[in-house]
């Protein structure tokens, strides 16, 4: 009889990677990549325990709540995973959050008395809000790229696609703008405009330096945020011993490409 | 005073400090422990290795260290006390008007008290902020809108007793109105740190004035637009001033947008103190120039009348304070 395999390395990997794509909803920042992810333990039965804390005890809890719910629901979507619960660590209002996720409750559930609907709205407003920093970003980098406002407003999705970016980074940039582009414009075929507002329609023209004044005014705010965070999760978190035990693991290295777009977005801009 | 290399006088006010008593005798429960800590934390985050506390400092610092840090080592001629009761984490409050009284009779000359006001308080503290005005004259109240309250996490400015409080406090005298939102507004499922409700009673309260500490970060997105639109709001810069040292180019940053949105007349230096120390980030801003990039694309200058008009000249006027006598009056002291 073959003993069997053990393959717990590539289901953490796997476990990691489904929560390299939850963001904070607030910054729009992978919560991997803020360090908010603690530990991941695997048991043997395939059920995934994921331990978190954010940079204050005193976070808003709506927002930890979405990630403590978007991080049940990606890695539960991995087929092999037989459960799954997030434990929130360190917070004002870890035991109820951590009830209300564990019980697949939603936040109004699990906030009976406190709230007077779920996060639908909360997370809308923030998306939008996430929508304007990725253009901006995007926007800035092919204008220093000697775009004119002219030509990027003429520019269609398949125009947008093919533009060679030599920079991981910059794709990096592009890639996260397509993604929540669709959102805001689902119906665009490749011809239809690249740029589009908030409400899916052309940007226009002569109107184009307030706009882009307005969504730095964004992405400035947005970036400040996260960096302020960092900082905070640095000095709260750096005296803690490492988690201890065979079955924990470090977050795994970015791959090159986030690793690129991270040091673009702050190395510089620090 | 701050002198410059070419021998300027810059008077300073220090527009947000506290003494506050965080020791662990006066923490009513671990809400009182976390609360100071997270405080702590914003220290060791951002200021220079040298200015960073034990604990136990920074749990209770004291008035004399506290002169020492503004007045002595720290450039500022006076100081604003901005108090935070937090009556449900410490047992006789962190930071009241009243222990802050304490320090304006020592250091009269140095220090404008504020006091506070929470609308949940009904009545009774509608009589208690008369008798703040009767018995300290105080022309100024700060608010903490998340502040815990029993089942209550917090407030907006737009609630009905809200409202009635910003009526008394005109009819009183009262001027200036500091606002720092926080994270737990109910219901919970609503953006606590939406400054809406500031653009509402900045509407509605158009002869008081509105400084929104910390420059509504985290929505100094919002912030920004709605003070272009209400020419009664202001922006305090405490935590923005304190990325100076260590994150300078996103201190540049966000002086270019409130520069651009807020203007040159609307912004108020503030330490936070005992957070932060002012001598640090006063030395680093008058020394700090806005990069190229960001002076050519927002049109905006920090320009050294900027800088003054930041340190002490907007927060003058709006407390009353003449500089050229105040300053007769503390060097003949």
């Amino acid at each position: 009889m073959k003993p069997p395999v053990d393959n717990s390395a590539e289901k953490l990997q796997e476990v990691w990677a489904r929560l390299a794509v939850v963001c904070d909803p607030e910054l729009d920042e992978p919560v991997t990549d803020m360090g908010f992810i603690e530990a991941v333990h695997l048991d043997p039965d395939d059920s995934v325990r994921v331990h978190f804390r954010l940079p204050t005890f005193w976070c808003a809890p709506n927002f930890a709540f979405l990630m403590a719910n978007d991080m049940r629901e990606a890695v539960a979507r991995l087929p092999w995973v037989a459960g799954v619960s997030v434990t929130l660590a360190d917070h004002c209002y870890a035991e109820q959050i951590n009830r209300g996720v564990g019980q697949g409750h939603s936040f109004s559930q699990t906030f009976p008395d406190e709230s007077s609907a779920d996060l639908h709205d909360l997370r809308a407003r923030f998306r939008q809000k996430a929508f304007q920093r990725r253009q901006e970003l995007l926007l800035r980098h092919l204008r220093d790229s000697g775009y004119t406002p002219q030509a990027l407003l003429r520019l269609s999705l398949a125009e947008l696609g093919e533009i060679a970016l030599d920079e991981p980074g910059n794709r990096h940039l592009r890639a996260r703008y397509l993604e929540i582009r669709k959102e805001f414009a689902p119906d665009g075929g490749p011809d239809a405009p690249a740029f589009v507002t908030l409400q899916g329609q052309p940007i226009e023209a002569p109107d184009f330096a307030d706009y882009m004044t307005a969504l730095r005014r964004v992405r400035v705010n947005a970036e400040f945020n996260a960096n302020l965070c960092r900082g905070l999760l640095r000095v709260r978190y750096e005296a803690e011993p490492p988690t201890q035990g065979a079955d924990a693991t470090d977050p795994p290295r970015l791959s090159p490409d986030l690793s690129a777009a991270h040091s673009d977005h702050y190395s510089s801009k620090t | 005073m701050f002198k410059t290399a070419d021998g300027e006088s810059i008077f300073v006010i220090d527009a947000h400090i506290h003494l506050w008593d965080a020791r662990p005798e006066n923490q009513r429960n671990i809400h009182g422990a976390q609360f100071i800590n997270c405080f702590h934390d914003y220290q060791k985050a951002l200021s220079p290795e040298e200015y960073i506390w034990p604990a136990d400092k920074f749990q209770n610092y004291g008035p004399e260290t506290l002169y020492e840090d503004l007045f002595v080592q720290g450039y500022a001629d006076m100081a604003i006390c901005q108090p935070t009761y937090l009556t449900d984490f410490y047992k006789d409050g962190f930071n009241t008007t009243e222990q802050n009284a304490q320090l304006k009779e020592m250091y009269p000359d140095r220090i404008v008290l504020n006091g506070a006001f929470d609308p949940r308080d009904g009545e009774a503290g509608l009589e208690y902020l008369e008798a703040l005005v009767d018995t300290h004259g105080i022309i100024g109240v700060k608010l903490y809108t998340a502040e815990w309250r029993g089942d209550s996490k917090g407030y907006k400015l737009s609630d009905p007793w809200a409202q009635r409080y910003l009526e008394k406090a005109q009819a009183l005298g009262i001027k200036n109105i500091h606002v720092h939102k926080g994270p737990t507004i109910l219901p919970l499922n609503r953006d606590a740190f939406d400054v809406a409700d500031i653009d509402d009673a900045a509407t509605s309260f158009p002869a008081l004035n509105f400084i929104v500490d910390h420059v509504g970060l985290p929505r100094l997105d919002d912030f920004c637009w709605i003070a272009v639109q209400e020419p009664n709001v202001y922006g305090g810069l405490a935590v923005a001033s304190a990325f100076v040292s260590a994150r300078p180019r996103y201190f540049a940053e966000i002086m270019a947008e409130l520069l651009f949105w807020v203007g040159e007349d609307r912004l108020l230096f503030g330490s936070d103190y005992g957070i932060w120390q002012p001598k640090w980030i006063i030395e680093k801003f008058m020394a700090f120039e806005l990069p190229e990039d960001l002076r050519a694309e927002t049109g905006v200058d920090l320009t050294p009348a900027v800088k003054k008009k930041i340190l002490g000249e907007n927060a003058a006027k709006l407390y009353g304070i003449d500089i050229e006598a105040q300053s007769a009056k503390l060097q003949a002291n």
